[in-house]
């Protein structure tokens, strides 16, 4: 079993497994059941100023599903902690006492200005948290009121609260993003700039999760009414991943620790943002889905993989794929692959047929006798046909030898790495002769 | 309850009458919502799906399958019903193990296909079960045709020439219509009276009359029928039952499975119905099965089932003959019936042992028998009938007699398999070639 002990901005967990500021870390109650459960740390449930917040009583959440009703994506309108500040702090100091070596790390939310900062943080330290996260995320109710996602839509104003709370504590502070802007880079730089000791990401998007026909009202529907809430789970993953690679890949960005956030169902999703550069990850809808036991799951698939790969440290796996992301143009144009599809596998469905024939480059075959072949004088390696196949490795990508002529092209695949910034048909190459 | 398994002879009652709707419930009970749905998003919607192309009917599987994954039955019950108007009875009844799910890619790839049948049936009785018929008549044409035989092919090419805007009539020797769909299959595969609920929905389409108790002979011949329509429909199935070739199979208790069936089918109380304590039935066809499983569900004691060729020569679908089996019927191949032994009635009846060339093996099996079922297939009845091609009536095209202004479909006619399914699909064509004959449209 592969040592999981994470260490994320000084914060020694024993694995890097959080559970993120949201419903399921609410409460005394929820928290002591995380970490009984295995949950290496938590980020306590925003605060914020009393009186606190009023949520509505109607539904918060709206889902998205596939089939058999498993949960794909969740969409939810809840605000921060609807219950008073000290009643959480109290709770918080009991809970950090009894779990010592787990992490804790208290969500925070107050005005834009210095004072409820300078109030709040004192009070948060003498829990005995760990450290604080920003919430300059909630992207639904709070950021009406000037909070959330207002602030972080706005790196000025991120670089500048982030800079009161460094000068008004000592614990480690975690800047909490929001997808719901152009560019990520912008707010962690911001981030960066105002002392920040990491960033987490993604927060929730904007979403509507559906539509009741019969009310024409949007899903969650509060007395005929809906509002837009954030999205969240396995469905948001990809969207996550890139903004965390973004950021990790960015070098203005001083390599500044990411707490990744978004979608994280399972190990091997945890492993992925962690290789795109997560120094940990945090997880919420997975546990809302199927509660806090799966993070056992999540502890030895982690620790397995390690062990397959000769690992002893998280910290080997955290930013080892960030040097294989790149832009585009720096894409290998040389690269020729054509698909190939294992007649031993092949169940002839006929699903690569169609998505080719009518939506791609006819580059599949389709026999009498239902054989299907790639006819590689067509093929452009678009992939299209492994990912609508249902068989897994049925149809691969099999890259062409150099020096082999390409059917499609008649041109000889070239063994050397050539770029579009070289590319004869760049304008810009030519340009720059 | 006045015997039990063990009481010798036929006699009705060999169980507690609670365990009687028990045993005679439905096969497979209609899949509910959430099921449905599950097992509608296992299709992959295939390119020119093989399920459509094994299926007689070609209804358009992936599609009315991906409108049941969508929420809308429906609109998947239209689909069907389309192109196979007894889309609900062939849900239950056709042997799916051979045809559409037999042809899934998910029976290659893993064995387990698409619940095809099933879903069929859950669209059909969503849409049927509101009352809805979702076909309305065109302008009426004028033109009569005369449908002989109320079966599944008589039926269905009656629907689709009234929806054309002729006017039909049926005919039908029995009481009820429906055919074997009435008479002829297991209860457990169409409870609740569906055959006959399935009769009056498809009427719905309206312009189709029906008599009963109206067989084709005596004043009705097909000579009288051609004179007073303008095109006459066959599909009067096989009346007549094959003769057991074995000493002694005229004794008391030598019986056609038909009958049986038939009787269990119009029983009000399956406590009624008298069964043997030692039932042999003759046969390897769907009809053997049927009445093998359904002696044994009725109380007898010993059922076999005894065929003269190999399991992989059955009629019988493998699903027909596992089914048998899981309800306790012993099935013996290779065997065929020498004597009938008894005095006056059945006691015991004796086999002989053949190879796969069916020659004698001198070996023998005697089995105790108080009730035999003769399931060795049926034969077509009737006189002045159009040629035949071989024991059936010759056909060509979409179901064309030799006699002018005569089609024919279904079991009578010659060619196809003997199932429903089939049956519809030659009923509907012929109804297509009868259109365009009266009134010259393609």
């Amino acid at each position: 079993m592969a040592d999981l002990t994470s260490e994320f901005v000084g914060i020694k967990s024993p694995n890097p497994f959080w559970l993120a500021s949201a419903p399921p870390t609410d409460k005394e109650y929820n928290v002591r059941r995380a970490f009984e459960a295995g949950w290496g740390g938590v980020v306590w449930k925003t605060l914020g100023l009393d009186p606190h917040v009023v949520n509505v009583n109607g539904p918060r959440y709206g889902a998205v599903y596939g089939a058999d009703r498993r949960l794909l994506g969740l969409n939810n309108i809840e605000l921060i902690t609807d219950r008073p500040l000290q009643t959480n702090l109290d709770e918080i100091k009991v809970v950090k006492r009894d779990y010592p070596d787990r992490a804790m790390i208290v969500s925070l939310m107050v005005p834009c200005e210095e004072e409820p900062w300078k109030f709040i943080l004192p009070l948060v330290e003498d829990t005995g948290a760990d450290g604080v996260e920003l919430n300059f995320g909630c992207p639904h109710g709070m950021s009406e009121r000037g909070m959330g996602s207002a602030v972080g839509q706005v790196p000025e104003y991120i670089e500048m609260v982030t800079r009161w709370v460094k000068a008004n504590t000592r614990m480690p502070v975690i800047v909490k993003l929001t997808p719901n802007i152009t560019d990520i880079r912008k707010p962690a730089e911001a981030a960066m700039k105002g002392g920040a000791d990491a960033v987490s990401l993604i927060n929730t998007i904007n979403s509507i999760t559906s539509v009741d026909l019969d009310l024409f009202a949007p899903e969650p529907t509060i007395d005929g009414k809906g509002a837009h809430g954030g999205y969240c789970g396995p469905a948001v993953k990809p969207i996550a991943l890139n903004m965390v690679a973004e950021i990790a890949r960015d070098p203005g960005l001083g390599q500044i620790p990411i707490s990744g956030i978004g979608g994280i169902t399972t190990w091997r999703d945890a492993a992925e943002f962690m290789a795109l550069g997560a120094g940990n990850v945090q997880v919420c809808t997975a546990a809302m889905t199927y509660g806090f036991k799966i993070v056992q799951e999540m502890i030895s698939g982690l620790s397995d993989y390690m062990d397959s790969k000769g690992l002893t440290s998280v910290d080997e796996i955290v930013g080892r794929a960030v040097p294989n992301v790149t832009d585009w143009q720096y894409l290998n144009l040389n690269y020729v692959a054509k698909a190939k599809i294992n007649q031993d596998l092949c169940i002839s469905c006929g699903r690569c047929f169609a998505a080719c024939e009518d939506t791609s480059h006819q580059a599949i075959a389709m026999s009498e006798d239902r054989t299907f072949t790639v006819i590689d004088e067509e093929c452009v390696a678009c992939n299209l046909c492994v990912n609508v196949c249902p068989v897994e490795d049925c149809i691969t990508m099999e890259a062409m030898t150099p020096g082999a002529v390409d059917p499609r092209t008649g041109k000889v695949v070239e063994p050397d790495y050539a770029n579009w910034t070289t590319h004869p048909n760049n304008p810009a190459a030519k340009a720059a002769e | 309850m006045s015997s039990d398994a063990f009481t010798p002879g036929i006699v009705p009652g060999r169980m507690a009458d609670e365990v009687y709707a028990e045993r005679f419930s439905d096969l497979h009970p209609r899949l509910d919502d959430h099921e449905a749905l599950v097992a509608a998003d296992r299709c992959y919607f295939c390119h020119d799906a093989p399920c459509v192309t094994a299926c007689p009917t070609d209804i358009d599987i992936p599609l009315f399958i991906r409108q049941i994954a969508t929420g809308t039955p429906d609109a998947a019950a239209k689909t069907i019903l389309s192109q196979n108007i007894m889309g609900g009875m062939c849900a239950r009844v056709c042997p799916t193990e051979q045809l559409c799910e037999e042809a899934c890619v998910r029976e290659m790839a893993e064995g387990k296909p698409v619940l095809i049948g099933q879903l069929q049936r859950y669209a059909t009785d969503h849409l049927q079960e509101q009352g809805i018929h979702p076909f309305s008549r065109a302008a009426v044409t004028g033109k009569s045709v005369a449908v002989v035989g109320a079966g599944p092919a008589g039926l269905s090419c009656a629907h689709r020439l009234a929806m054309l805007g002729h006017d039909v009539v049926v005919y039908d020797a029995a009481p009820k219509a429906g055919g074997l769909n009435e008479y002829g299959i297991a209860t457990y595969k169409t409870v609740d009276g569906y055959a006959q609920s399935e009769v009056d929905w498809l009427l719905k389409i309206g312009g189709i009359t029906i008599e009963y108790d109206k067989p084709l002979g005596g004043d009705m011949t097909l000579q009288s029928l051609r004179d007073a329509h303008d095109a006459v429909f066959l599909a009067i199935g096989l009346g007549g039952v094959n003769a057991l070739e074995a000493e002694g199979a005229d004794k008391d208790g030598v019986l056609d499975a038909v009958d049986f069936i038939a009787d269990l089918r119009q029983a009000e109380d399956f406590a009624q119905v008298p069964v043997g304590r030692d039932v042999v039935v003759i046969g390897g066809g769907m009809t053997a099965v049927d009445a093998a499983v359904q002696a044994k569900l009725l109380g007898a004691l010993n059922v076999t089932l005894v065929y003269r060729r190999g399991r992989d020569r059955m009629n019988a679908s493998v699903f027909e003959q596992d089914l048998a089996a899981s309800k306790g019927v012993r099935i013996v191949t290779h065997a065929v019936p020498r004597a009938v032994i008894g005095n006056g009635a059945v006691r015991e009846i004796e086999f002989d042992y053949v190879d796969a060339a069916m020659q004698p093996t001198g070996q023998s099996l005697r089995l105790a028998a108080d009730q035999v079922f003769r399931a060795i297939g049926q034969t077509l009845v009737g006189d002045g009938l159009p040629e035949l091609d071989g024991r059936k009536i010759k056909v060509t095209g979409a179901g064309r007699t030799s006699m002018e202004g005569v089609w024919g479909g279904g079991d009578c006619a010659a060619g196809g398999d003997d199932l429903t399914v089939t049956a519809v699909a030659e009923g509907r064509d012929a109804a297509m070639d009868i259109h365009e004959a009266l009134t010259g449209a393609a």
